[in-house]
């Protein structure tokens, strides 16, 4: 029988010493993937890296204009202490499977495992949010829309860890929505972020579960940049709106639906929340 | 006045004891198989193949022995005894012989010191495999049987046709504990099985026979069941166990992990179907012609009985003059399929509802009225003939759900929408639907199946106290049997305290929990073995027994209380073991499908109220009103249980529950992408119980498990069809099929 190690670093330092030294060292947080992977057999980690004993990455602040959440922050922490100030991220969290996963589950986590579904991706996207990512060798900051790399991956260095998500507070309007086959507990099929920046008249966009990465709707976001945001939207331009960000997908078929579907229902999406936010300019 | 000296006794027939588990259940403190431990314990894995279909062209096991700790490794050249095992027909080895017929068969078994090691080993098997070409389609298959029904004219005309083709696709039971069980060999060369199963005895004839032991070597106990639905008739891990059990002698314990358990039980059968219904131009049956085909699967399993269900119930709770219905099982390359709740009466009700529902419309009428115009009444032959000669009150159940307090407004709560917590919609596109649906379902076995249960009643004076012990060896799946005969004891022995002792081989068979007949069977068996307590009780008295009864622990007559039962009973106990069987049935004529095949008929009747967000394609069932006939509530609160439950299974197989499988390969073998409805999706629900009592059955009660899982389905199908127009003629539903 083989075995397991566990680290259980107490401090970043450690952490990231630790990391340095295994890089085959699986980090596990709420262990909310790690541990149904374990289950399943699809992964035999030589060691786990423990991130839950070192404090700071579980708090939050400011730093400067932006909120810097440690990636060890619950999704629970993140609807009661931050739902004011990230909506977004906040309605994103609110569907995160049940009420244990979101008592246990993390941002980071949901980062580290860069799945396409990750339902904080598109949010973070749409705020147009960094992530800070260090290592023994120093702190580097990745804007989120190119921390994905791939279906499951990302950026990350094998002896480099996740330490925070920074996000600008909302600075105007944001919504989330999420398509799954039962009304809770549920991947996403597809799923939409817009974030409204009033003051700059500018839109952030998150494209969720319809591409190998999450990804942004550009063409959309230019669209409604160009548009006049002191009066209510053109019917047209919603339209075209939802056209944009159903073309800036890139699904397949799987188990959940079909890329036709997926892509139908983003416009959707897409137009609803769009009307949402700018409902809330007014 | 004799009346009222057979006041009900508290915890009786009729009342809503409480069951000695439920607490146990809630608080995490109930040990279910997968709990099971023994001392010097090892643990079993299994080796299944990776193809739908392929020959075997070796098996070495050199490396999988070698690893440190594992303590045997076995193929089917170490089965004992017969190689093939079945609830019906033998056709399904033990270990694969020679070839594999679907994803998931075993091949090899391995006991290790932990389990761990015992899957590691597994994976060392080295196995050699030609892939075959897998049959995938059930009408390519080679049918296993063929059920036809005629009745009447089989070419009548009729001024309104209605034609429809329906499918249904594959469901799981998806208990929630897995297959588990601890064997332990014992000094005289038997084995003890510890287990999880719906029907002890049949597990026990099917276990000999592999290990090739007499039966009596054999003796198996019920370990804390988590769920069956029907999953736990066929043999699971039984005779792995036993067998690594033998040869290493020390106890084993399998448990199926989730994916393994998706590969180590039957499933729904899937099932393709063609009916045309000719009726008249105000709406009355003509004549129904139906083709069902259903999927076997790789083992025959219960097909046999599945697909005589889908044809003898098939046209459903309606009087129809003509009948051509012709339902075929075929075997596939796919997951063997076989019991599952409802037990083929739920594909064929999903199609004729949906009949039903075109001929409405071609008629111009209610849903509901056109139901109550063709309904099945008391003394109305079924196409097989049999006349149906117990209440039947099809049309009494669909006026009470149309009748029924109508669902609650829209909400203003994003979460009560479709879409749930996802936040899709605020109300646009959001439509709502109403839908009807009626079902029947037979009770106990069929076709002339020696159907019956065992029980064994003692009496006895426990400190001065009489006290009733119940032993029989049905299985308490968690539908509450348990409960069920201590209240029948009660009821029937006038004493407060009952022991039910665990269920196991030393008392005769009960049969199977399924086919909504336990209460029913042991029901009536413990009722009969209490009567014949009695019996010999009463004869200790030097008078007439007629007219004596038990009461408040005493004997009591219409002219009051003539013994303490706790005199009578003194040092010397009675006990009693009976055999009890449910009236005849006979087989079908295999031309005609004639015969009186059925015990008794169930009835329950759905209203669905659904909000379908028809640009999402997404539904919430808003409410779902229901009334079924139970005959007597042996236990209300139980009975309320099992019709919330079967409601919502079939709302599952209605909006959710499919296992996918693509060229013979289960595509989604976890709860991951196996979706059962949440709290989110099951909603409240108005619950209508009738007693009209059946004279044939005891206490005058019907089984009530299966029949709410039979139209709940095709309600649920009707509302969304009536908020989105689609002609939705497949389950379960998927978004895409209602947007694009
Ligand atoms: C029942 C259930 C329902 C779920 N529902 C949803 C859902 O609705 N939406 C959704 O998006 N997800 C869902 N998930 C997945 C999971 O809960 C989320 O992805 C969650 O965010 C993972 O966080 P965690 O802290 O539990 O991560 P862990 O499981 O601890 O880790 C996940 C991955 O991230 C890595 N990691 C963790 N922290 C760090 C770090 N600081 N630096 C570098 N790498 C790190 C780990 O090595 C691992 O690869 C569900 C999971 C379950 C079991």
């Amino acid at each position: 029988m083989s075995t397991v190690d566990f680290l259980a670093p107490r401090t970043w330092e450690e952490a990231l010493a630790a990391k340095a030294e295994r890089r085959d060292a699986l980090p596990i947080a709420g262990g909310t993937d790690v541990m149904v992977e374990l289950n399943f057999d699809r992964r035999r980690p030589a060691a786990l890296l423990d991130l839950t004993r070192i404090g700071e990455l579980a708090e939050w602040g400011s730093d400067g204009s932006v909120l810097r959440i440690g990636a060890g922050v619950s999704y629970r922490r993140l609807i009661e202490e931050l739902g004011g100030r990230l909506p977004g991220l906040a309605m994103a969290a609110r569907t995160v499977g049940s009420a244990q996963i979101r008592n246990r589950g993390t941002v980071g986590g949901n980062l580290g495992s860069a799945s396409p579904a990750g339902d904080a991706h598109p949010p973070l996207l749409a705020a147009a949010a960094t992530v800070q990512v260090a290592s023994v060798r120093g702190t580097r900051r990745v804007p989120v829309a190119e921390f994905f790399t791939g279906p499951k991956r990302s950026v990350l260095a094998p002896d480099e860890l996740i330490e925070a998500i920074l996000v600008p507070p909302a600075a105007g309007p944001q919504q989330f929505a999420k398509v799954g086959t039962r009304n809770a507990m549920v991947i996403a099929v597809c799923s939409f972020a817009i974030s409204l920046d009033r003051e700059r008249q500018a839109v952030g966009t998150g494209i969720g579960s319809a591409a190998p990465t999450p990804v942004r709707a550009l063409a959309a976001e230019q669209l409604l940049a160009a548009a006049r945001w002191d009066r209510p939207l053109p019917e047209p331009t919603v339209e075209k709106f939802g056209e944009l960000v159903a073309a800036a997908a890139s699904p397949i078929d799987d188990v959940r639906a079909t890329a036709a579907y997926r892509r139908r229902a983003l416009a959707v999406l897409a137009r609803r929340t769009l009307r949402w936010a700018w409902e809330e300019l007014r | 006045m004799k009346q009222l000296l057979q006041t009900r006794v508290t915890g009786g027939v009729g009342d809503s004891a409480a069951r000695p588990d439920g607490a146990l259940k809630v608080r995490g403190e109930f040990a279910f198989a997968s709990d099971l431990w023994a001392d010097r314990m090892l643990w079993g894995a299994t080796l299944r193949s990776p193809h739908p279909h392929a020959r075997i062209l070796g098996i070495d096991i050199t490396e999988a022995l070698r690893v440190p700790g594992v303590h045997a490794v076995l193929t089917h050249e170490d089965v004992p005894g017969s190689k093939r095992y079945g609830l019906e027909i033998a056709d399904q080895p033990v270990l694969a012989i020679d070839e594999v017929r679907y994803a998931g068969e075993p091949v090899a078994i391995v006991a290790a010191d932990h389990p761990e090691t015992a899957r590691r080993a597994a994976a060392r098997i080295a196995v050699s495999y030609q892939v075959l070409p897998p049959v995938t389609e059930a009408e390519d298959g080679q049918v296993l049987r063929h059920v036809p029904i005629r009745r009447g004219d089989p070419d009548a005309t009729a001024e309104l046709v209605v034609t429809g083709e329906y499918e249904v696709g594959m469901q799981d039971q998806a208990f929630l504990g897995p297959e588990a069980g601890l064997a332990v060999p014992a000094a005289d060369g038997g084995v003890d099985l510890y287990l999880a199963t719906q029907w002890l005895h049949a597990d026990q004839r099917q276990v000999a026979a592999c290990l090739g032991l007499p039966p009596a070597l054999v003796r198996l106990t019920l370990a804390g069941v988590g769920g069956a639905f029907g999953a736990r008739e066929d043999i699971s891990m039984q005779v792995h166990a036993c067998m690594l059990a033998l040869r290493t002698g020390r106890p084993v314990k399998m448990v199926y992990g989730r994916e393994e358990s998706f590969l180590g039980h039957v499933h729904r059968h899937p099932a393709k179907l063609r009916y045309e219904h000719g009726a008249t131009r105000d709406g009355r049956l003509v004549y129904v012609k139906a083709r069902i085909m259903l999927d076997g699967g790789a083992y025959a399993s219960s097909s046999a009985a599945v697909v005589a269900n889908a044809a003898t119930l098939g046209i459903g709770p309606y009087d129809v003059p003509n009948v051509v219905m012709d339902a075929y099982v075929a075997y596939t390359n796919n997951p063997p399929c076989g019991a599952m709740r409802g037990f083929g009466a739920v594909q064929a009700c999903f199609a004729y509802e949906s009949q039903m529902d075109k001929l409405a419309a071609a008629a111009g009428l209610d849903p509901v009225e056109v139901r109550i115009r063709n309904a099945l009444r008391e003394g109305a032959r079924m196409p097989t003939g049999q006349v149906v000669d117990g209440p039947a009150p099809v049309a009494e159940l669909l006026r009470r759900v149309q009748a029924a307090p109508p669902a609650p407004p829209r909400s203003d709560d994003p979460r009560l929408l479709p879409g749930g917590v996802g936040n899709t919609t605020h109300g646009e596109g959001v439509v709502r639907g109403v839908g009807y649906a009626i079902g029947i379902k037979n009770v106990c076995f069929s076709e002339g199946f020696d159907d019956y249960a065992t029980a064994r009643v003692r009496l006895e004076l426990i400190s001065g106290e009489p006290v009733a012990f119940v032993h029989t060896a049905a299985a308490e799946v968690g539908q509450g049997l348990v409960t069920v005969q201590a209240q029948v004891a009660r009821t029937e022995l006038g004493v407060e305290r009952v022991v039910v002792a665990t269920a196991d081989t030393s008392v005769g068979s009960a049969g199977s929990s399924s086919a909504s007949r336990q209460t029913y069977m042991t029901g009536g068996a413990v009722r009969a073995a209490c009567a014949a307590v009695r019996q010999r009780l009463f004869a200790r008295l030097a008078r007439d027994p007629a007219g004596l009864w038990l009461a408040g622990g005493k004997v009591v007559s219409v002219d009051g209380v003539v013994a303490d039962l706790a005199e009578v009973l003194g040092d010397d106990p009675i006990e009693e073991t009976v055999e009890w069987r449910h009236r005849p049935t006979s087989p079908l004529d295999p031309h005609t499908g004639q015969g009186d095949a059925h015990v008794q008929y169930a009835f329950a009747a759905h209203r669905a109220t659904v909000d379908v967000d028809v640009e999402l394609g997404l539904v919430r069932v808003v409410e779902i009103a229901t009334a079924q006939d139970v005959g007597k509530a042996v236990n209300p609160q139980a009975v309320v249980g099992q019709i919330h439950g079967g409601t919502a299974q079939g709302l599952g197989l209605a909006v959710m529950e499919e296992i996918q499988v693509v060229d013979g390969m289960v595509r989604n073998p976890s709860f991951t992408d196996y979706l059962i409805p949440t709290i989110l999706d099951v909603p409240p629900m108005h619950v209508e119980v009738l007693e009209l009592a059946d004279p044939h059955a005891p206490y005058g009660l019907r089984g009530v498990g299966e029949p709410p899982a039979i139209s709940s389905t095709p309600a649920v199908v009707a509302a969304i069809r009536a908020a989105t127009g689609r002609p939705l003629t497949r389950v379960p539903v998927r978004p895409e099929h209602l947007i694009g």
